[in-house]
């Protein structure tokens, strides 16, 4: 099908773009960035927007900053910005690492880390990685500027916090240090599809010992979250195959898997363990 | 009542000043309004890569963004491929290779892979794979284009 009919607005810059989204959003107003996720709804028709607001030519929104304890990313910062690092040390190389797992090439070289965020589908790899790391959420309206932890930014399928007159300007992101460890894997049936489960791991290297341990699953429940109960088998312990082994037990365990007619909730159960294993055993190496 | 646009693309390197409705996706404003019907128009949602074009070198889906939204923008489509009667290296490759069958995903994978290999000539074999695994070729003709991608990057390597 073809898209419904729509008004198109295209600021060039955050403050009209936040105006224009005051105008209009109680009219069926919508922001539109890299629109990998929206152009498609909109073909099926599923959604009709009855205005889009462009972001993608703010040139203030395209741009990836880093601070001395956080790297921040624009609205408009595209997935492949992130195929070659985009900083030094373990976050650059987290993302390069990520990024290679989201969608295709094509869908890349458009859709925007922010808009995935904002899309907030369970299987999104930024949205796992964000909750993972504790990421900061810049959101902007006509009332103002507030920040929303990822932790409480998700609240189910498609659905954040975001209020309709808010734009999501930008995701901060913690730096790691130096000792950071990491592992990243998902599994999806043929490439390029939206994963079944995603585990991502990481760490601290605190004199061979594990600390700072943060276990982020997607695609599993409803929303990215972490795993606390699993964290805490691997703080304070060497690297091991029994304590990888526990903890993804431990993982698999709490969670509360989706289901739907094609995959099972002992089946995602299943690559919860599996994955969150590997994604330890990728971090040692 | 929708507003209607006047944008110009530069197509191949060749500007079209058109009026165009927001709705109307790149690839239909590329085929209907602009005339360039090399670019096929499959799933239209993002899932074949039968539309894949160039923009600002970049391998794109037509069907995933509006006409409006690339005024302004150099877009590349199979059309520009070819240098008057001389086949561009992918195209010659293609055929040597019998890398098609019913031509309908043709124009998506020679754009895919040109944007591919214009940015990395040297491609290792399983960053290939991946790359072109993001479009669908119905009459499973994936190894013979894998092939042709292959031959045509070597080929064009040696210039």
């Amino acid at each position: 099908m073809k898209p419904a009919s729509f008004n198109y607005h295209a600021p060039s810059s955050i403050d009209e773009a936040v105006r224009l989204l005051s105008q209009y959003s109680d009219a069926e107003g919508r922001i539109i960035a890299g629109g990998q996720s929206l152009v498609p709804t909109m073909a099926f028709r599923l959604a009709r927007p009855a205005h889009l607001i462009d972001i993608s030519g703010i040139s203030a929104l395209d741009k990836i900053t880093q601070e001395e304890d956080r790297l921040i990313i624009g609205a408009g910062v595209r997935h492949s910005a992130f195929h070659k690092p985009v900083c030094d040390g373990p976050l650059g190389a987290l993302l390069t690492e990520v990024v290679q797992h989201i969608a295709h090439l094509p869908i890349r070289t458009r859709g925007t880390f922010c808009g995935a965020l904002a899309h907030a589908d369970p299987a999104s790899e930024w949205c796992a990685l964000a909750v993972t790391l504790d990421a900061t959420l810049v959101a902007k309206s006509a009332d103002g500027e507030r920040q929303i932890p990822a932790s409480s930014f998700f609240e189910t399928v498609m659905t954040t916090t975001l209020v309709e007159n808010e734009l999501l300007t930008e995701a901060q992101l913690p730096m790691l240090p130096n000792n950071s460890r990491f592992g990243f894997e998902e599994f999806s049936r043929r490439a390029g599809d939206y994963a079944l489960t995603m585990a991502l791991v990481v760490w601290e290297d605190e004199g061979g010992k594990i600390s700072n341990a943060r276990i982020g699953l997607g695609g599993v429940e409803d929303r990215p979250r972490r795993i606390i109960e699993a964290e805490e088998i691997l703080n304070g312990n060497i690297p091991s195959d029994d304590v990888f082994r526990a903890a993804a037990e431990a993982a698999a365990s709490v969670v509360d898997p989706m289901e739907d007619h094609a995959t099972s909730a002992g089946y995602r159960r299943d690559l919860v363990k599996a994955l969150t294993r590997r994604a330890m055993e990728k971090a040692v190496k | 009542m929708t507003q209607k646009h006047d944008i110009t693309l530069d197509i191949n390197g060749k500007k079209y000043e058109i009026t165009v409705e927001p709705r109307r996706t790149l690839v239909d404003v590329i085929r209907d309004q602009c005339g360039q019907t090399g670019t096929h128009a499959g799933c239209h949602h993002g899932v074949c890569g039968a539309c894949t074009i160039l923009l600002d070198d970049e391998p794109v889906r037509a069907c995933l963004m509006f006409g409006i939204q690339a005024d302004g923008k150099k877009i590349r489509t199979v059309e520009g491929l070819a240098d008057g009667d001389k086949l561009h290296p992918l195209q010659q490759a293609f055929t040597d290779h019998h890398a098609l069958q019913c031509g309908y995903c043709t124009p998506g994978f020679l754009m895919l892979a040109v944007g591919i290999l214009e940015k990395d000539p040297d491609i290792s074999h399983d960053d290939l794979i991946s790359a072109l695994s993001s479009n669908l070729c119905r009459c499973t003709g994936y190894a013979n284009i894998i092939t042709a991608v292959k031959a045509a990057a070597e080929q064009m390597r040696a210039g």
